[in-house]
């Protein structure tokens, strides 16, 4: 029993923090430019995609650099020529350009790539396993991804809250015209805030292609998530984001590993009542409906604390 | 410039549907290939596209089907059922009289109901219904219908294969399950429970667990618990990224547990087998196996390997294919309904040698089945996979008739 909490604890955590690397930069986004970015997925599987081909020709650290500021390129572009022609419009027109550059970005992926996934592999530096608790190997690879996720947040938490740069930021999403009046270009901070955004994107898609699989559905698959974590953490809250992601790492985890259903906890149905809707519903296990609970935890949040954990205004 | 960006962005979006649909022209014969070619299955929708479009370009160089050319019409259905069926609607307005399909057990079950109202209701417009993977069982027993023939063995028939396997393995104590959580998930679940009883009465269950089809990114904490439960043998039915998936997690934790699988061999399963260093204690179980050693079987597999660029996941699409086009000259037609009267109950010599029939009662295809467990190559096995340098071997074959269950169906004939 001890084994299994210990070891879920540490595959939650390493989930979460996972699931933060991604949420980041959506994070970061929505508080300073107040967009919802709805292809950050898809930036993320561009960054994966970028990072695998890069690392096929000059290797997996450059790589590691090099993706994020093309993928941060790609979204400074979008901003530039996008969402600031549809900013005049209001967040309605600007959701809808995210939206519909998800699929955009999506189709470019197979058409360039292919459906079929990559072959992306971990560097041979770091494939071997860090350490071995409970006989369970835990691999360097996933320390690493542990180690980015928590230095971005602190760089984050720093650049934001303690330099000049994220006082700018900050007062030009409220201020826009008071900022601009004392000189600075608001334009350029939007885009600058954007890029970074989306390169941090990036970062998570390099880093996780080799760990899950880099194929072109793969933002499909991590993208409903990322908005549980910034609603459920308070939408524009890093330290919000970064304990949801946390949560919702543990959650799920901890539910796979729970057997209990109905039928445990009161005992089989009569068996004269058959197989029915009942029934069913009896039988699940905690463990089958462990990927739902997120979603669950996103209404709740919602209907009892509109604000999030860490928010402080209403979403 | 910027309408010029927009539009640069927009094209691929505009463009795809159109150059989707294929040219049409008079005398082809189309087969709808009606499988994942976006989503979470499109890996394995995308692999057995390349091999029916291998084999069509096969029959063609031969001179086609009674002098008609075939053609493989690619519609995604994102292993969905309800897309499944608007995929086939379409077929139907595009005069295709085949469709194949083989992802999803559910897709199956809809398309197979799909394709009986369709040709009840128009007499004289029949199409038929090619299934080289579905294999819940219920397809060809409770559910089954004419214009639906099966070229995979069921699954009964392969948990069949595959505990009679296990029966010999005295090693195995404790056994895992883990399944994906829709129909084909639950009967591997069910029958493994049910045989493995019947069979090795000794041998303890210590999980069952079922999961979200095609939804998982990270496998770890299911490793964590087949790892808590003390399991020595894990048994699942899962495909595509589940398997790969899966096993990457396993190898990620050092897992040591045998393996006893329908389908490890697909996209990545093999580069992750390699990873946990695994040897030999995976096992699949298919119809045919790239280093069975028949002659027939190994330079297929060599031309199909130097063209497509992939291993044959589906030796069954060879037989499905080749079938087809015996049948339609045996009915010297390419009539759905005279090829379906053709197909009942023919004989047919399978890919990897030994005699196949598809049986009259429930249009279910009975062939040699293997199992195989892939690990490091002697040199009687001239295949690797993946470039990982270990390929499968055969550990045990099981002739036809033994791989052959009992049908419930009652076939209704037009």
């Amino acid at each position: 029993m001890l084994e299994l909490i210990v070891i879920s604890t540490l595959n939650g955590v390493l989930f979460g923090m996972l699931l933060f690397l991604l949420s980041s930069g959506l994070t970061v986004i929505f508080s300073m430019m107040g967009v919802l970015n709805f292809a950050h997925a898809s930036f993320y599987m561009l960054g994966a995609f970028f990072g695998y081909q890069l690392t096929r020709w000059i290797g997996f650290w450059p790589a590691l650099i090099l993706a994020p500021l093309l993928v941060g390129a790609v979204g400074m572009v979008v901003e530039r020529y996008g969402l600031r022609q549809t900013h005049k419009h209001g967040h309605v027109a600007e959701l809808l350009l995210t939206f519909g550059l998800a699929f955009a970005i999506e189709q470019v992926v197979q058409m360039i790539w292919g459906k079929l996934p990559m072959d992306y592999r971990v560097p041979a530096l770091l494939d071997f396993p860090a350490f071995t608790i409970f006989s369970t190997n835990y691999p360097a690879y996933k320390m690493f991804m542990l180690l980015v996720s928590v230095t971005i947040f602190i760089a984050l938490l720093v650049v934001l809250k303690r330099t000049r740069i994220g006082l700018i930021v900050q007062a030009a999403l409220t201020h826009p015209s008071m900022v601009a009046h004392l000189g600075h270009n608001v334009g350029r901070v939007f885009m600058l805030v954007f890029g970074v955004g989306t390169a941090l994107a990036a970062v998570a898609g390099v880093i996780a292609g080799p760990a899950l699989v880099t194929q072109s559905d793969m933002a499909a698959l991590l993208g409903p998530i990322l908005f549980v974590v910034i609603v459920v953490g308070g939408l524009g809250s890093l330290p919000g984001a970064f304990f949801a992601s946390l949560l919702i790492g543990l959650v799920q985890t901890f539910a796979v590993s729970m057997n209990g259903s109905l039928a445990s906890l009161f005992g089989p149905l009569d068996p004269g009542i058959g197989p029915s809707l009942l029934t069913d519903v009896w039988n699940v296990t905690i463990a089958q409906i462990a990927p739902i609970l997120p979603y669950v935890l996103l209404v709740l949040v919602l209907i009892v604390r509109p604000m999030g954990l860490m928010g402080t205004r209403e979403t | 410039m910027r309408k010029l960006m927009l539009a640069a962005l927009a094209l691929p979006v505009l463009a795809l549907p159109v150059f989707g649909t294929a040219a049409k022209a008079a005398d082809t014969v189309k087969i709808g290939y009606i499988d994942p070619l976006s989503g979470g299955g499109a890996s394995v929708g995308e692999g057995g596209l390349k091999t029916f479009q291998y084999l069509a370009d096969e029959i063609n160089a031969a001179g086609g089907i009674l002098g008609q050319k075939v053609e493989i019409v690619p519609l995604d259905n994102k292993t969905n059922p309800q897309e499944s069926l608007i995929q086939a609607q379409k077929a139907v307005d595009a005069g295709i009289h085949y469709i194949t399909q083989g992802n999803g057990s559910a897709v199956a079950a809809a398309l197979s109901e799909f394709v009986a109202k369709h040709n009840s209701r128009n007499p004289g417009k029949e199409m038929l219904y090619f299934n080289y993977a579905a294999v819940d069982p219920i397809l060809t027993n409770e559910k089954c219908n004419y214009w639906h023939f099966r070229w995979d063995a069921n699954s009964d028939i392969k948990m069949e294969a595959l505990t009679n396997y296990m029966k010999g393995v005295p090693s195995i104590k404790k056994v895992y399950l883990i399944n994906q959580d829709y129909s084909f998930g639950q009967s591997v679940r069910t029958e493994a429970r049910k045989m493995l009883a019947a069979k090795r009465p000794d041998v303890q269950i210590v999980g069952d667990e079922l999961h979200p089809l095609l939804k998982i990114t990270d496998f770890a904490p299911y490793i964590a618990k087949i790892k808590a439960s003390g399991a020595d043998s894990v048994v699942t039915g899962n495909w595509g990224q589940d398997i790969a998936l899966l096993l990457k997690a396993a190898a990620d934790a050092g897992l040591k547990v045998n393996w006893y699988t329908y389908y490890a061999g697909g996209a990545g399963g093999p580069t992750a087998i390699k990873q946990t260093g695994l040897d030999h204690q995976v096992f699949q179980i298919t119809e045919g196996v790239p280093n069975g050693g028949h002659q027939a079987a190994i330079d297929f597999e060599k031309a199909f390997r130097a063209k497509v660029g992939m291993s044959l996941w589906y030796p069954r699409a060879v037989n499905e294919m080749r079938m087809f086009k015996a049948a339609a000259e045996k009915a010297k037609s390419l009539d759905p309904v005279k090829v379906a009267a053709a197909l009942e109950g023919m004989e047919f010599e399978v890919l990897d040698g030994g005699k196949g029939e598809m049986r009259k009662d429930d249009h279910q295809f009975l062939q040699p089945i293997y199992i195989s467990s892939f690990g490091s190559r002697t040199d009687k096995e001239p295949f690797d996979e993946e470039g990982t340098g270990w390929g499968w071997k055969v550990a045990a074959k099981v002739d036809t008739a033994q791989a052959t269950l009992p049908t419930t169906c009652k076939m209704k004939r037009p």
